[in-house]
């Protein structure tokens, strides 16, 4: 499962004006995160279509079934509207790492971001990650995603100890 | 990573700015807060203007105020307007045999890695850890 990619191939130009301010924001609108329930599959495959422009429901209701140390997190507005949701996991001793809460997936409305949903999502899974002992939480981007990597810069994550590498095989 | 001096200043100038966008500062407050000399830090001031990410107000108390988004504004948004485009280098001998190609490859990894770390960070956000 990867960070939900959203902005992929797009490398700006460098000498653009920077972006106009955005639409004003939701800052302080009631957001209420909660544990993943049945009813929420399709909006959950409806927004990661919508975000990835590819329909994945057999991947997501897999990801619906209860794990041990595995977090499957929705937001809803005020008005218990869906708006996003977020997965995480407790993972420890995989390249060698120490017990760590993984960030596998963040995505929220693009009609509602700006208002703290994806913050409120994080928020949610450290909680529950710092519950069960746990002191360190991680995740892994791509790093042409600009957006992404931004949002969880602006949670206070900063590159750790290890590097993705890669290579394509033929099969 | 190396910065060029006017890089530097432009992030300093951009970043206490945009602290306060209501507040105004001269260059001569920039450049003792910073200890450089004025001169440098007015031309890099226009440049940022010419950014849009500054303005000047002329006259009495006057000064620079921040006009961009911090929200929206990288630490590469300033970067890129003084130094060139990561990747962006001259033609150097050795470039067209297999080992330069190899090594080219390697420091494009390495440059576009700077670049994305460069582009994640948002002033608001090296603002906020700043506090910390």
């Amino acid at each position: 499962m990867a960070v939900e990619k959203r902005d992929q191939g797009r490398r700006p130009g460098l000498r653009r004006k920077p972006a106009p301010a955005p639409a004003q924001p939701r800052e302080g609108a009631a957001i209420r995160v909660r544990n993943v329930a049945t009813a929420d599959l399709p909006a959950i495959i409806d927004l990661d279509r919508r975000l990835t422009g590819t329909a994945k429901p057999d991947y997501w209701k897999a990801g619906l079934a209860p794990q041990a140390d595995r977090f499957f997190l929705v937001a809803e507005t005020a008005d218990d509207s869906f708006a996003g949701f977020a997965i995480g996991e407790i993972r420890a001793w995989e390249f060698g790492s120490p017990p760590a809460g993984w960030v596998f997936a963040i995505q929220v409305d693009p009609d509602l971001r700006q208002g703290g949903i994806g913050t409120a999502l994080f928020d949610g899974l450290c909680a529950r990650f710092r519950a069960k002992g746990i002191g360190l939480v991680r995740t892994m981007v791509d790093r042409r995603d600009h957006l992404i990597l931004s949002f969880f810069r602006a949670q206070g994550l900063t590159a750790g100890p290890s590097l993705e590498l890669e290579m394509e095989i033929k099969p | 990573m190396k910065l060029q001096m006017a890089t530097r200043l432009g992030l300093y100038a951009a970043l206490e700015l945009a602290r306060d966008p209501g507040r105004q500062l001269s260059a001569t407050d920039l450049s003792e807060r910073f200890a450089v000399s004025t001169n440098h830090l007015a031309k890099v001031l226009r440049e940022l203007g010419r950014a849009g990410l500054v303005e000047a107000e002329r006259g009495a108390g006057g000064g620079y105020r921040f006009t961009g988004n911090p929200r929206r504004t990288t630490l590469m948004d300033i970067v890129a307007l003084f130094e060139e485009k990561p990747g962006d280098r001259a033609s150097e001998p050795g470039d067209g045999t297999d080992i330069g190609r190899a090594l080219g490859r390697v420091l494009s990894e390495v440059d576009e890695i700077a670049e994305a770390t460069l582009r994640s960070v948002t002033l608001e956000t090296l603002l906020k850890h700043a506090r910390r």
